[in-house]
């Protein structure tokens, strides 16, 4: 069987740009939530998120691209230069068929529909900027990556809510496992921090208005962040030809659908996703030292998935060390999954767990290791992350310490 | 006024639990009526809507406001009130 490993990082969250930044923010346990800043949040009830304040699409391209990428693009690319920069990977005539490019986005261009939902219903215009279409498409920072890096292999958009990033990479995996493509970037991207994304939100009741405290007892709901991470995946083989630096592996990946509640989640459906990423990548459950969690800080999200980590890994539970990084990067939903496959690569590769921060309170219903506030020097060989979708989509990624064999 | 409350907070949430507005009580408990996390989201999103008012509920902690969601009595009162100190302001 084919094996794939990661040759590749980029990152834009709340936490900065670039991986130095980003897994910096991890280790010191920086909480990247504040009040929003990109636009007037007086008629909003929830007034914090985890804004990507540093980033500014002006940083990074001119006028006429600009024109043509919403901020989600902008930070997809941004992501993705630098994912390239890091693996080397060098795609040319041959090699671009075998290069894919998978994205998860649950919202593509929102902030773009928002504000030109607000000139024609709003302001009455009758006319829009003529690149409306091509910036708001899901499928536009897929199509500007594999633009601008020459990508010619299967290449699309998976939309799946708050797994659609979990989902894209395990997309990705498949591809590059099959045999289908050499490479694949992947990863996922999302912008939603405007006010018309902010209120849809508000609108569920789910979101908290002082603070994201994941498996904590006093936790009281999500809060929407932003961001995008890309990965390079790349066959085994392939990678090690042209002596990439190799960063970790995918070893398996595990998806279901709960075919329950649009809203609540589903232990059965949840433990079944983990089961089936265990079993994929050949781990068995006393393996696992590192679990990225979903961790929503919903009272209902981190009970059940507690449970459902208890419930598979049975005793060994005990010893697992579990975090929630949306408790430093908030919930940046289709982002969510790549973001947080960052955080775990760096858990294999550097022994650092990231945090859980604002813990405030333990949660007897939770009963696990969550690495309260300060990240933890632990040396780990096999690791989940978790994502579960509003919908009932679960997905969740298995990988391996990157060991040289 | 408690009274005219209390028939549209009725048609509000029998719309919700799809039941007849004849079946529901002051006495009524919401949970009796088997309104999902959903459906009570809907009735607060339906009371606000209605009576122009902003009601403190997050679906992580239904209890932790003084907005009682128990019985339809108890909901009543609790919109009369908001809409008491609306009208104060």
């Amino acid at each position: 069987m084919r094996r794939v490993v990661v040759s590749g990082l980029g990152v834009v969250s709340a936490l900065g740009t670039g991986y130095a930044a980003h897994s910096e923010g991890l280790r010191e346990g920086r909480c990247g939530i504040e009040p929003v800043s990109r636009f007037d949040s007086e008629r909003l009830m929830v007034k914090i998120a985890g804004e990507a304040k540093q980033f500014e699409g002006e940083d990074h391209f001119d006028r006429s691209e600009i024109a043509l990428f919403d901020r989600v693009s902008q930070m997809a690319l941004v992501a993705a230069a630098e994912a390239f920069d890091q693996s080397g990977l060098e795609v040319g005539e041959a090699s671009a068929p075998r290069v894919a490019t998978i994205l998860g986005s649950a919202m593509g261009g929102l902030t773009t529909q928002d504000q030109n939902y607000y000139l024609v219903y709003h302001e009455m215009k009758n006319r829009v900027h003529p690149f409306i279409v091509p910036r708001l498409m899901n499928n536009a920072p897929v199509s500007q990556i594999s633009m601008k890096h020459g990508l010619m292999g299967p290449a699309y958009v998976v939309s799946t809510a708050c797994s659609s990033g979990n989902h894209a990479i395990g997309q990705a995996f498949h591809l590059v496992r099959s045999g289908a493509v050499d490479a694949a970037v992947t990863g996922g991207a999302e912008a939603i921090l405007c006010f018309g994304g902010m209120k849809a939100w508000e609108g569920l009741r789910v979101m908290s208005k002082d603070a994201c405290r994941p498996f904590s007892k006093n936790r009281n709901g999500m809060v929407l962040g932003e961001g995008s991470a890309v990965l390079i995946l790349e066959e085994l083989e392939h990678a090690k030809a042209r002596g990439a630096e190799i960063l970790a592996e995918i070893s398996g990946f595990g998806m279901t659908a709960d075919a329950g509640d649009i809203v609540q989640p589903s232990e059965a459906g949840a433990t079944r996703a983990v089961r089936a990423a265990l079993s994929d990548g050949a781990i068995a459950a006393d393996e696992v030292g590192y679990i990225n969690a979903h961790g929503t800080a919903t009272a209902m999200n981190d009970r059940v998935e507690a449970s459902v980590i208890r419930g598979v890994l049975g005793a060994h539970a005990d010893q697992v060390l579990v975090s929630s990084t949306k408790s430093m990067h908030g919930h940046a939903i289709g982002a969510a999954g790549a973001l947080e496959a960052v955080a775990t690569i760096m858990a294999l590769r550097e022994g650092v767990i990231p945090p859980t921060v604002n813990h405030e309170e333990d949660d007897p219903d939770i009963g696990l290791d969550i690495v309260p506030n300060t990240a933890r020097q632990a040396k780990v060989d096999a690791a989940l992350s978790n994502s579960f979708a509003f919908g009932g989509l679960n997905a969740v990624l298995a990988m391996r310490r990157w060991t040289g064999a | 006024m408690t009274k005219d409350v209390g028939q549209q907070i009725i048609r509000i949430i029998a719309e919700q639990a799809m039941v007849d507005e004849a079946e529901i009580t002051a006495d009524t408990a919401l949970d009796d009526l088997g309104l999902d996390s959903l459906a009570m989201v809907e009735v607060v999103f339906g009371i606000e809507e209605t009576f122009d008012i902003s009601v403190p509920y997050n679906a992580n902690d239904p209890t932790e406001s003084d907005f009682e969601l128990t019985t339809v009595k108890a909901v009543t009162e609790a919109v009369a009130k908001l809409v008491d100190e609306k009208g104060a302001e």
